[in-house]
């Protein structure tokens, strides 16, 4: 199996990862081995099988709804690409 | 100085043989002379190292040093660590540094450890022999042409070239046993939840877990001490009691059940490595322990669930990485989207943006049910047969991997025949259980891992099992020749 070079364009959009037309050859025979590899989980009937997300089973836990940390907005902001009056900066995107 | 253990440190800094701050030092001194060689360090504190050396010292003057006072180690780059640069090997973040620290750091240091830098490791841990790192492979110290393992492939050739007593690591698939295999050191993988994953960068979150890499059993006793316990700042940490490893090391091993699964010796597996294992499980029925053959029957399935679960949680952890609140940026973003899609396609390297393609096409719409959801079923299937196993033995014992450590570049062109390498691995962080790997033999100059497996948060039959080996075996005393 192989991925066409739509579904290539899809994943990469999705990912927001561009690629360039060069690579996706080999990276759609790479996924498609890939694909391959896993398909023998397809052969096995688990209609009575309920997923597992967490190995114990366990639930996210939750705590009380009050202030636990403190602002450190120019602490985190120190190591930003760009920022401007405690603003991260990115292209603009509002015309 | 080569080749002291943790347990040797602690007994040289008691008996005042040297200071903390002579051995740090010393540990210094060889990484910058032999580490070109190996590769294993991305960064080096070395000026904050002899500072912390210099307080353990104090503190052990005073009486009040903790349970590693002035123990010299090195963590993964994976670990956040303020102020210090934590890459996770990867151009992405070749310019983080961590405004904070791990929560596995902060208690390590609590504990009176000494950092001595940040190890490689494979990007953001996704490989099986330190390859993938933006700063170049990991050589093993075993044999220079041969891989470390991975992903905590630089922590292991550390140990292992005598440039660090223990380090930290994690296993998401295998990522600390598998180089502690190949290396010839003990590793150990704790129980899913028993170690916080506070701080450190997430690969695949419902299978990451970190845990301690050393010499003996019992450095890896003495590291999890110090690193175990309930977080409140990671959700998924569980709230229960720490035991106590190291007074539990010389528990009897009589009537001890070890559980052999056939499924661990089937093709593929290094004749060597299979007799290794043999030989180490009649010193364990000499130790009064009972060998039962067992089945585990979903063994082949573990690799396929996990190449879907694994990039499934990857491409999702690694969606924060996009150029805008740290890390790596493109040049001259000509518009928002340009700045994700290529800061993404420029900072990541490409068994990265592999496994984050990968993932996103199983959780994409009109794949989920196919791919992630039938992932997470068999998982369960996975589970099922550790517990229907864990009702007959006590433990799990096999290889840890199928072969000893490969050649540098022998792999990293054919991903498939990589991701087999974890074939007994991969269950383990599936099933969420504790695993450690201890050094049993050698084939060709190379190291040999057993593997053995316990019920969840049983760490301590492990190491205490692994111990007891290690006092009537001298396979981890073993110098690797590039050693120092």
């Amino acid at each position: 199996m192989s991925l066409d070079q739509n579904e290539i364009s899809k994943l990469a959009r999705l990912a927001r990862i561009s690629i360039a037309d060069s690579d996706t050859a080999e990276l759609s025979q790479r996924i498609g081995d890939i694909l391959d590899m896993v398909d023998v989980m397809q052969a096995v009937d688990t209609s009575n099988v309920v997923a597992m997300a967490n190995p114990h089973d366990a639930v996210q836990r939750l705590r009380a709804d009050e202030v636990s940390e403190i602002n450190q907005r120019e602490h985190f902001q120190a190591i930003a690409p760009q920022t401007a009056d405690g603003l991260y900066l990115v292209p603009q995107v509002i015309e | 100085m080569p080749n002291h253990t943790v347990a040797d440190i602690l007994r040289g800094l008691e008996a005042k043989t040297f200071s903390s701050e002579e051995i740090t030092q010393q540990y210094l001194d060889a990484i910058v002379a032999h580490d070109p060689r190996y590769n294993s360090y991305i960064t080096v504190t070395a000026a904050a190292a002899l500072e912390q050396a210099r307080a353990a010292d104090l503190a052990r003057q005073n009486g009040s040093g903790g349970l590693l006072c002035g123990v010299p180690i090195a963590h993964k780059d994976i670990f956040c660590t303020d102020g210090v640069r934590t890459s996770c090997a990867s151009k992405m973040l070749n310019n983080f540094i961590a405004p904070y620290n791990a929560t596995i750091v902060t208690k390590l240091a609590q504990a009176g450890t000494i950092t001595l830098g940040k190890t490689n490791m494979d990007e953001f841990a996704m490989g099986s022999s330190n390859e993938t790192s933006f700063y170049g492979a990991v050589r093993n110290p075993w044999n220079t042409d041969c891989v470390p393992g991975g992903s905590s492939g630089g922590s292991a050739a550390a140990i292992a070239a005598g440039l660090a007593p223990a380090a930290t690591g994690t296993d998401t698939g295998g990522s600390i046993r598998q180089p502690a295999a190949l290396c010839g050191l003990t590793g150990l993988k704790p129980t899913y939840g028993r170690v916080s994953r506070y701080g450190m960068i997430a690969f695949a979150s419902s299978l990451d877990q970190a845990g301690p890499m050393a010499k003996t059993a019992e450095d890896n006793a003495l590291l999890l001490q110090a690193m175990a316990g309930f977080d409140p700042l990671d959700s998924t940490s569980m709230q229960l009691p720490v035991p106590d490893f190291v007074g539990g090391l010389n528990k009897d091993l009589k009537g001890l059940k070890i559980g052999v699964p056939k499924e661990y010796f089937s093709e593929g597996l290094d004749p060597a490595i299979g007799a290794a294992v043999e030989a180490a499980l009649d010193e364990y029925r000499k130790l009064g322990a009972e060998i039962k053959a067992i089945s585990l029957p979903h063994t082949h399935l573990a690799v396929p669930c996990y190449y879907i679960i694994a990039p499934a949680e990857a491409s999702a952890n690694l969606s924060r990485f996009d150029g805008v609140r740290y890390g790596y940026r493109c040049e001259n973003p000509k518009d928002l989207d340009d700045l994700y899609t290529r800061t993404r396609a420029e900072g990541f390297g490409a068994e990265v943006k592999r496994r984050i393609l990968i993932g996103t096409y199983a959780l994409s719409s009109g794949f989920y049910d196919a791919y992630y959801r039938k992932a997470q079923q068999i998982r369960r299937l996975i589970k099922q047969d550790f517990n229907e196993a864990f009702k007959e033995v006590d433990i799990i014992a096999g290889p840890t991997t199928p072969n000893p450590a490969f050649a540098l570049g022998e792999k990293v062109s054919d991903p498939l025949t990589m991701y087999l390498e974890d074939i007994y691995t991969i269950a383990v962080n599936l099933a969420g259980l504790p695993a450690i790997s201890l050094p049993v033999g050698l084939t060709q100059g190379k190291p040999i891992g057993l593997q053995l497996i316990g019920r969840d948060f049983d760490e301590a039959s492990l190491l205490a099992a692994a111990h007891q080996y290690q006092q009537r075996s001298d396979w981890h005393r073993q110098v690797a020749p590039g050693s120092v």
